[in-house]
């Protein structure tokens, strides 16, 4: 089944001690699994809540006072609710230059907030931050993980509006439920589609999986919404196995859990903008099956 | 045992003292303010900041964090010291004219006036209670928040701390606390004001396993009597 995404999840994703627990034993050892502890509360329940930080503080057996200034010297952490989507308006010195004051100031206007602040309604979230790395092309701004440059104060009702549309489906007419993908790795940038072997009549897509002593690779098919695969070895139902891209190796692993089964999610970015993610569990409702992130 | 020269003089200290502890121990006066004996070296102040090197190349660096290290030329007190040092009492200074902890630092340094844009902060984030709070006082009730000309010092989310227990530890080191009783030394009272308020300490009932920092505290001996 295809499930899209939107973050945050639904608000009926209470904070139980039980899920905290499963996100920090992923992260079990290190000093150096605060953040990575904190970045998968955030990405499961949207935000840091007071009550998850102190959950979190005493599963870690750590005092909250040094999670809370790990979480709020961060700023992509956020201790307030956000909302689905993410406005953030580049204030940088070349963007400033270039303008960005007033473009922040018509987003103020349009969305009715001002930054750091979430509209009533809980759709958007506007933010600023100080440099994208895209200064030559500034005023920049993001927005659900799509860029936009050069920005004129016109601009910005279009972008609100297609922003609430989803920018994927904006423009779109046709609700066409089955279309390809070119996707690679969101590590390396390399792509992970072969034409050497063809699925569903299109090149499929190759990663390297990994589960109990079996190394082999994995080929999908790149039409979303088809979920034929093949598996050099076959993955035994109900297996959480690791993937890996086949150019620079790296474990595909972000911080996202299968909203079904709670398996980590393994991200692969699309040629074009937008990322998907498939459930690492073999038989998994959410396995086979992309997930669609519409930022 | 690592020999080094403060001053022209040599001495050799025991592995792990800092800087500051060497010179201490020679007698050289080096002032200090985020620095004290007991707790972690944390380096905010820079007011402890010491010639190192030989000339040309030589550089400043604060003196309570840094290790002493074989062979290691150190002063005290050369021009560069003595500027770097009037210019970390004027920053002071305009951020917290009021501590008579820095006025006491100025005028023993004969720092009249300050020439930054004069500020009236509460904290000047020199850490003292968080360390005081956390490794004495085995709380760790507060924490700085943020970065930049955000951070600043409380409770997180501002709520009060379950780990808090009035101890008052914070307030006894804090530099630049207001609220900080002088009482418990009379010769340096302000105003005695706080002999008729009753503070939230004397209603708590273990108030004697608390290890108040106050003590001798005015309150408690009226409670006593
Ligand atoms: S009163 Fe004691 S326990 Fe409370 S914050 Fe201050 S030092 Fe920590
Ligand atoms: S409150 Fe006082 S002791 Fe604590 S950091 Fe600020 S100035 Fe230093
Ligand atoms: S009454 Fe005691 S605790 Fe209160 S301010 Fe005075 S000395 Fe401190
Ligand atoms: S200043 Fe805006 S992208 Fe660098
Ligand atoms: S005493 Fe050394 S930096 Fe403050």
């Amino acid at each position: 089944m295809v499930e899209l995404a939107l973050q945050p999840l639904k608000e009926s994703d209470e904070v139980t001690p039980e899920r905290i627990r499963k996100i920090i034993d992923r992260h079990e050892g290190a000093l150096g699994g605060l953040i990575a502890i904190l970045e998968g509360v955030q990405a499961q329940f949207g935000y840091l809540s007071e009550k998850a930080l102190g959950i979190v503080a005493q599963e870690t057996g750590r005092s909250l006072v040094d999670i809370y200034g790990v979480a709020n010297f961060y700023q992509s952490f956020s201790l307030k609710p956000r909302g689905k989507h993410l406005v953030s308006v580049c204030v940088g010195t070349a963007c400033h230059v270039r303008g960005a004051p007033a473009i922040v100031s018509e987003f103020e206007q349009r969305l009715g907030i001002e930054v750091d602040e979430t509209t009533e309604d809980k759709e958007f979230t506007l933010k600023t931050v100080n440099c994208l790395g895209a200064c030559a092309l500034g005023p920049v701004a993001v927005i659900d993980g799509h860029y936009f440059s050069k920005l004129k104060k016109s601009d910005i009702e279009k972008l609100r509006h297609d922003a609430q549309e989803g920018f994927d489906r904006a423009g779109d007419e046709e609700d066409r439920r089955i279309f390809p993908v070119d996707v690679g790795c969101p590590f390396c940038n390399h792509s992970f589609m072969d034409s050497g072997f063809y699925i569903n009549g299109r090149p499929s897509i190759r990663v390297t999986v990994s589960f109990g002593d079996k190394h082999g690779w994995f080929r999908m098919s790149s039409l979303y919404g088809r979920y034929d695969i093949f598996s050099e070895y076959e993955i035994p139902v109900d297996t959480v196995s690791h993937f890996f891209c086949p150019h620079c190796h790296a474990e595909l692993i972000g911080s996202w859990e299968c909203p079904m089964c709670s398996a980590p999610m393994v991200p692969m970015i699309v040629r074009g903008g937008g990322t998907i993610r498939i459930c690492s569990r073999s038989g998994c409702t959410g396995s086979d099956g992309h997930m669609l992130d519409l930022r | 045992m690592i020999n080094l020269t403060i001053n022209g003089l040599k001495t050799s200290v025991e592995d792990g003292s800092t800087v500051l502890e060497a010179a201490q121990f020679l007698g050289f006066p080096i002032p200090t303010l985020c620095h004290m004996e007991g707790l972690e070296p944390y380096g905010a102040c820079r007011l402890c900041l010491v010639e190192i090197g030989k000339a040309p190349n030589t550089k400043l660096v604060s003196s309570c964090t840094y290790p002493a290290q074989e062979g290691l030329v150190v002063r005290t007190a050369s021009s560069r010291v003595l500027k770097a040092r009037k210019m970390v009492i004027e920053l002071l200074l305009a951020s917290c004219p009021q501590s008579k902890v820095i006025q006491d630092i100025a005028s023993a340094h004969a720092v009249n006036q300050q020439r930054f844009k004069q500020e009236h902060e509460d904290c000047i984030l020199c850490g003292l209670c968080v360390r005081m709070c956390k490794e004495q006082m085995m709380a760790g009730a507060i924490g700085f928040r943020g970065r930049g000309e955000n951070r600043s010092l409380g409770t997180p989310f501002d709520v009060k701390s379950e780990e808090c227990r009035f101890c008052g530890g914070c307030m006894y080191v804090c530099p630049a606390c207001q609220l900080r009783c002088t009482f418990n030394e009379p010769e340096k009272a302000i105003c005695g004001g706080c002999q008729n308020l009753s503070p939230p300490c004397v209603e708590e009932e273990k108030f004697d396993d608390m290890m108040c920092y106050m003590a001798p505290c005015v309150a408690c001996e009226i409670d006593k009597a």
